[in-house]
C-alpha cells in the first residue's frame, strides 16, 4: 500500500526530500497541507499546519505549527538542499469544516482562516498556487512526488485524485 | 512537558475520579432509555499527546464517528465522543434492533444510522457532563451535538487545535460497554479551555 520511501510528515510537522522520495500526511481535517515543488531540482516540502498566524498564540515554539512559520522553514530547508525559490510551486489541500457548527466561535471556522492564511502568505512571497483543494467537509490524505510533484489527495467516499 | 499540561495534570486524579463517575452515569442513562442491561468495565483515563490520539482509535486513516459538543456556562470547552466503524454498528444494532452484522458496505451509515449515533453521543456526553457540574456544584451548558464521520485524524484536528493554542496533550477516556450480545468501545476526550477549568476546580 505505502511503498517503502515514502516520509510521513506528522500533524504540526514538516519535511523536504529529493527525487525520487515521496512525503504523505495523513487525514488532514481543518489543518491544511501545503507542497511545494522544484520541479527543475527535483526537491519537494510538505507541511502540516494546524493554526494560521504563530504571532497570535503563546506556545508557539514548533514553527510547522503554524503557515505563516511553516513556510518561511520549509523554504529555507528546500534552499539548503539545492532548491530555487523562483522554481517553487505550490500545491495545498485541507482546510475543511469537519463539524457542522453554525455557531459564530472562531475555531470552528479555523479552517477557513488556515485556507486564507496560505493563499494570503504565499501570494505575499509570489509563490504560484497550482492546485488548491481546500474546504468542503471531508477529511484528505496527500502524497507528494518530489520527482513530477504529483499531489495525490485521498478521501473516504469522496474519491481520489491528482492535482 | 509545557505549562498548560502540567496544569492540567495537576487536577488528573480529580478528573479521573470524575470520568469514572461520569462514563458510569453515561451508560446508566443509556440502558435507562433502552430498557436494557448494560455491562460496563472501568474506564481507562490517560493524559495523551494528541499526535497519538488517532492511535488508539485505529489509525490516523481509520474511519471513526466522532459526536462533539462544544461546553459553555461555567467552564468553557468541548467534550467529543468516538466510536470506531466495528463499534458504531454494534451500537446501532443495540438501539434499532437490527440483528445482522452483514453490511454491504462497512463504510457506509444510512440517515437514520447517522442520527441515532447522534444522539447516543450526545446522551453519553450529557450525562457526564452533568457528573462533571454537580460534582463541582458549577453551571456546565452543552451545545448541540455534531457529527463527523470520517478519518480520524481528520476529526480529531477540530479539538487539537483547540487544545494546540494551548498544550498538546488532551485526557482521553477509554470506555467499554455493551449487552450479552454486542460490545461497544466508546472514547470521550475532554478538552477543558484552562482559564475557565481553574476557576471551577477552586473548591
Amino acid at each position: 500500500m505505502m511503498s517503502s520511501k515514502m516520509i510521513i510528515v506528522g500533524m504540526a510537522d514538516l519535511n523536504v526530500c529529493k527525487s525520487p522520495g515521496v512525503l504523505t500526511t495523513l487525514g488532514l481535517g481543518s489543518c491544511i497541507g501545503i507542497a511545494f515543488h522544484d520541479n527543475v531540482h527535483k526537491i519537494a516540502g510538505l507541511a502540516h499546519i494546524m493554526l494560521p498566524d504563530s504571532k497570535q498564540i503563546q506556545n508557539n515554539s514548533n514553527v510547522a505549527k503554524f503557515a505563516d512559520t511553516a513556510i518561511v522553514k520549509m523554504l529555507q530547508d528546500m534552499g539548503r538542499m539545492g532548491a530555487q525559490r523562483q522554481n517553487i510551486r505550490a500545491k495545498i489541500a485541507g482546510g475543511a469544516q469537519m463539524f457542522a457548527f453554525t455557531s459564530t466561535s472562531p475555531s470552528m471556522r479555523i479552517g477557513d482562516r488556515n485556507i486564507e492564511a496560505c493563499v494570503n502568505i504565499l501570494n505575499m512571497l509570489r509563490i504560484p498556487i497550482l492546485a488548491n483543494e481546500t474546504g468542503k467537509t471531508y477529511g484528505r490524505t496527500v502524497e507528494l512526488y518530489a520527482d513530477t510533484g504529483d499531489f495525490i489527495i485521498k478521501t473516504i467516499g469522496h474519491g481520489t485524485f491528482t492535482v | 512537558m509545557s505549562n498548560e499540561s502540567s496544569r492540567l495534570e495537576v487536577h488528573f486524579d480529580t478528573l479521573k475520579e470524575i470520568s469514572n463517575i461520569g462514563t458510569g452515569h453515561a451508560v446508566t442513562a443509556l440502558s435507562q432509555l433502552l430498557q436494557r442491561n448494560f455491562r460496563m468495565s472501568v474506564p481507562t483515563v490517560n493524559f495523551v499527546e494528541f499526535k497519538d490520539v488517532a492511535n488508539f482509535v485505529g489509525g490516523p486513516e481509520a474511519l471513526i464517528l466522532a459526536v462533539l459538543v462544544n461546553i459553555s456556562g461555567d467552564m468553557n470547552g468541548i467534550v467529543m465522543f468516538m466510536v470506531k466503524q466495528d463499534s458504531a454498528h454494534n451500537l446501532i444494532n443495540i438501539l434499532l434492533g437490527s440483528t445482522t452484522n452483514a453490511y454491504e458496505d462497512e463504510n457506509s451509515f444510512s440517515e437514520l444510522e447517522l442520527s441515532t449515533l447522534t444522539e447516543v453521543g450526545n446522551i453519553l456526553v450529557s450525562s457526564y457532563l452533568g457528573s462533571l457540574a454537580a460534582m463541582i456544584n458549577k453551571k456546565i451548558v452543552p451545545s448541540v451535538p455534531q457529527l463527523a464521520a470520517d478519518m480520524a485524524n481528520a476529526v480529531l484536528s477540530v479539538p487539537a487545535i483547540e487544545f494546540g493554542r494551548v498544550a498538546d496533550k488532551a485526557l482521553f477516556i477509554e470506555s467499554l460497554f455493551g449487552t450479552e450480545e454486542e460490545n461497544v468501545k466508546g472514547y470521550f476526550i475532554f478538552v477543558p479551555e484552562m482559564e475557565s477549568f481553574e476557576r471551577s476546580f477552586k473548591f
